[in-house]
């Protein structure tokens, strides 16, 4: 009989393979191995749990997450500051010289500056703010300059404000009556023409088209426009000639007036105003001096004083 | 034996269970190998699309997803002789197949040869109450059989009705919803000793498995070697296995016999080792590579080379003839065939209308059996290899691995049996509450 001894471990029999059972331990842990909730927790949750309690028990303490912090500050700071990326120039195209300076002045960067601590889509709003300025691109170039190229806004028509608000001065308006830039005189751009009156700058496309339409008739004699009461023209003419348009459709009225004086040669008559605003009865104002005349021709005998 | 009744109805809730959860194993312990096989079911509703209905009545197509073979140590003639031994050998087989599976199974079917099974034919028969029978009457009629005197400390294996008869109609199947006044019935009763099935029981718990089912390895491998009509027209199926061969016998697609001889391939093996002196391991394999048991005169010149290590040169450097081994073989062989005959006599197979055999079981692959079987057993004899199934390995699918094969369709798809059925209420004690319920639950 064989040793019931399990420490004494019977000679293996010839021939035969070897055929070692598991021990019982080893059977329990491979059948604890296979099941499938404590695998998800040996092969997920164990490793999460090391790493999360690790990391907990590090960062518990203050001053080495102050280290932490400090020193991935200090990393980014090293990076930022690599010369690679400093700008060390900033280099305003087609602007003039005046308009470069004052893009220089309220983008207020503080070159040398890292390109990452430069913002340019605020830059690029701040630059907008200027008045003279339509569109600006801004470009970080190789070799640390940042690129501003200006559009400049185009003045087209000269602006003077109604002295009873208080606010005196010329403006130059661009086309859609975007404020460009103040000049001091009228002489300054004898090229644009003049426009005045409040609200004047919310119709500035209706001044210049009316504009456009008087010049080549008036040439000279055409002072400007001015805006009454924020609803109808005025054409100014020199002698102080003023012509009142209507309020809707005045580019019609004008044109009707212009044929009329090159028919009549209304315009060269000695009168103050033609009155448009209705448009089935255009009327005329005559100097005092003309309407005496007149009355005098028709035996009418008017009594003058200074009233 | 009410205990042992308890136990299979719980066995079997187990196994319903296990199905549910997708995974079982089962488990042959025989003589000489210990197999594991790991199935995956793919439960009822796998093929509902494809069926409209639930397949097989609920039952579920399975997939073999680990297997395993060891080397026994610890069974003989079928039974556990070294509880120790045993139990080192189910953990081998069933971590192996377990790590082939990659899944962990609580679950399995375990089957046996040996343990003296009995086979007795009961009969059964009651008035009907209502005329029509129902699932109630057919658990009434079984309860009406007359128990047989199956002895001291022998337990019920196998329980299964058999044949059904209403007035004078007979060979029913499923009499549940036919008309008549009397019901009877025919129950094939298997009974084996009740240590060897503690001894398996308690192997398993110490493996830390759960029992889902028990089964006589004779009748697993009747399912799986014997085809459809062998099994519905009659045939008997002879396992011969490592310590003891099994013999079941089928008609009408149950089992109405079974019994198993005490001798199998180990007694060849150690025949062998007797006559030629040599150690059982060297024998065997002389018995695998060279056996036989028909002698031509080609074998007197086939010298077989036995290489032993004792030390002495005249004895290691022996040459023997096949013939010679053959001699050895051929009477262990008869003896086993004969002893068969004989208990295939005993229990009247000649009366059968079919006298089919087929031999299957490791013992089954020695060269020219079949010849000899054919002198002792009758005319129609084949050899049986089990029936294939889904995900099988190459290696699992010789007939000595019918019976294992078989405890797959047995797990798959199990014969009725007497505690599938609910105890009538009759049978419960006068005063029990549960007979209350039950008589409640019948008459509503």
């Amino acid at each position: 009989m064989r040793s019931l001894n399990p420490f004494r471990k019977a000679a293996p029999e010839p021939g035969l393979r070897r055929d070692p059972a598991p021990s019982r331990w080893a059977y329990r842990m491979e059948r604890l191995w296979l099941t499938p909730l404590f695998r998800a927790l040996m092969r997920v949750g164990l490793p999460a749990f090391v790493v999360t309690l690790s990391v907990g028990l590090y960062l518990n303490d203050e001053t080495r997450r102050q280290g932490l912090v400090q020193g991935w500050d200090n990393l980014v700071n090293k990076v930022e500051q690599r010369p690679e990326f400093m700008v060390t120039l900033m280099e305003v195209e087609g602007a003039n010289a005046a308009l470069a300076d004052a893009v220089r002045d309220i983008a207020a960067l503080d070159l040398p500056k890292s390109s990452f601590e430069i913002d340019l889509p605020a830059t690029q709003a701040l630059i907008e703010q200027l008045d003279a300025v339509a569109h600006a691109d801004l470009r970080i170039r190789g070799g640390g300059v940042l690129q501003v190229t200006v559009t400049e806004r185009e003045p087209a028509i000269i602006w003077r404000r109604d002295p009873a608000e208080g606010e005196t001065g010329l403006d130059l308006l661009d086309k859609t009556g975007r404020r460009v830039a103040m000049i001091l005189s009228r002489k300054d751009r004898p090229d644009l023409p003049l426009i005045a009156g409040q609200g004047a700058d919310e119709v500035v496309a209706e001044a210049m088209d009316l504009l456009a339409a008087a010049e080549p008739h008036l040439g000279t004699r055409l002072r400007g426009l001015v805006r009454m009461g924020e609803r109808r023209w005025d054409v100014v003419l020199d002698r102080d000639q003023r012509i009142l348009l209507p309020e809707h459709d005045p580019l019609a009225a004008l044109n009707q007036l212009i044929a009329m004086d090159q028919r009549e040669r209304l315009l060269a008559r000695d009168i103050l105003a033609v009155d448009l605003r209705l448009a089935v009865r255009p009327t005329i104002r005559l100097t005092p001096r003309a309407l005496a005349q007149l009355r005098g021709e028709q035996g009418l005998v008017t009594v003058e004083n200074e009233l | 034996m009410t205990d042992l009744y308890q136990t299979q109805r719980a066995m079997r809730h187990l196994r319903r269970a296990a199905i549910q959860r997708g995974v079982v194993a089962i488990l042959d312990v025989g003589s000489s190998k210990i197999t594991c096989l790991v199935l995956r079911f793919d439960g009822p509703d796998a093929l509902r699309e494809a069926d409209g209905v639930g397949s097989m009545a609920g039952q579920s197509a399975f997939r073999i997803i680990g297997a395993a073979t060891t080397r026994s140590r610890g069974v003989a003639f079928g039974e556990i002789a070294v509880m120790g031994e045993t139990e080192r050998a189910i953990r081998t087989a069933v971590q192996a197949a377990q790590k082939m599976a990659k899944v962990r199974v609580d679950h399995v079917i375990a089957s046996f040869s040996g343990a003296e099974p009995r086979s007795y034919g009961l009969a059964g028969d009651m008035e009907l109450a209502d005329r029509v029978v129902t699932e109630q009457d057919v658990a009434r009629v079984l309860a009406a059989c007359d128990m047989p005197d199956i002895g001291d400390g022998r337990d019920v294996l196998h329980a299964q009705p058999v044949n059904f008869a209403i007035d004078h109609r007979t060979g029913l199947g499923d009499p549940r919803g036919q008309i008549g006044n009397r019901l009877a019935c025919d129950m094939h009763l298997l009974t084996v000793d009740n240590s060897a099935v503690q001894n398996l029981v308690h192997c398993v718990n110490r493996c830390d498995l759960e029992l889902a089912g028990i089964a006589s390895s004779a009748y697993v491998s009747g399912i799986s070697s014997l085809v459809e009509d062998e099994q519905e027209l009659g045939a008997a199926c002879v396992d011969l296995g490592g310590g003891s061969s099994g013999i079941s016998i089928f008609i009408k697609r149950h089992m109405i016999y079974a019994d198993s001889v005490r001798m199998g391939g180990d007694h060849i093996t150690s025949d062998i080792s007797k006559g030629l002196h040599i150690p059982l391991a060297l024998a065997e394999k002389i018995k695998v590579k060279h056996g036989g048991v028909q002698a031509t005169g080609m074998d007197d010149r086939e010298m077989i080379e036995i290489e032993s290590e004792s030390g002495d040169w005249d004895k290691d450097r022996r040459m023997v003839s096949r013939t010679d081994l053959i001699g050895i073989m051929r009477p262990r062989v008869e003896e086993i065939l004969e002893e068969v005959r004989a208990r295939l006599d005993a229990a009247g197979f000649d009366h059968l209308p079919s006298q089919q055999i087929v031999l299957t079981g490791g013992g089954s692959q020695i060269p020219g059996l079949d010849g000899l079987a054919t002198r002792i057993l009758g005319q129609r004899v084949r050899l049986g290899r089990p029936l294939r199934v889904q995900g099988l390995p190459q290696a699992v699918t010789g007939p000595a691995f019918s019976a294992a094969v078989g405890l797959c369709l047995f797990a798959a798809h199990p014969q009725d049996e007497w505690w599938d059925f609910e105890t009538p209420a009759e049978r419960y004690p006068a005063r029990s509450l549960k007979r209350a319920f039950r008589w409640f639950k019948d008459n509503w």
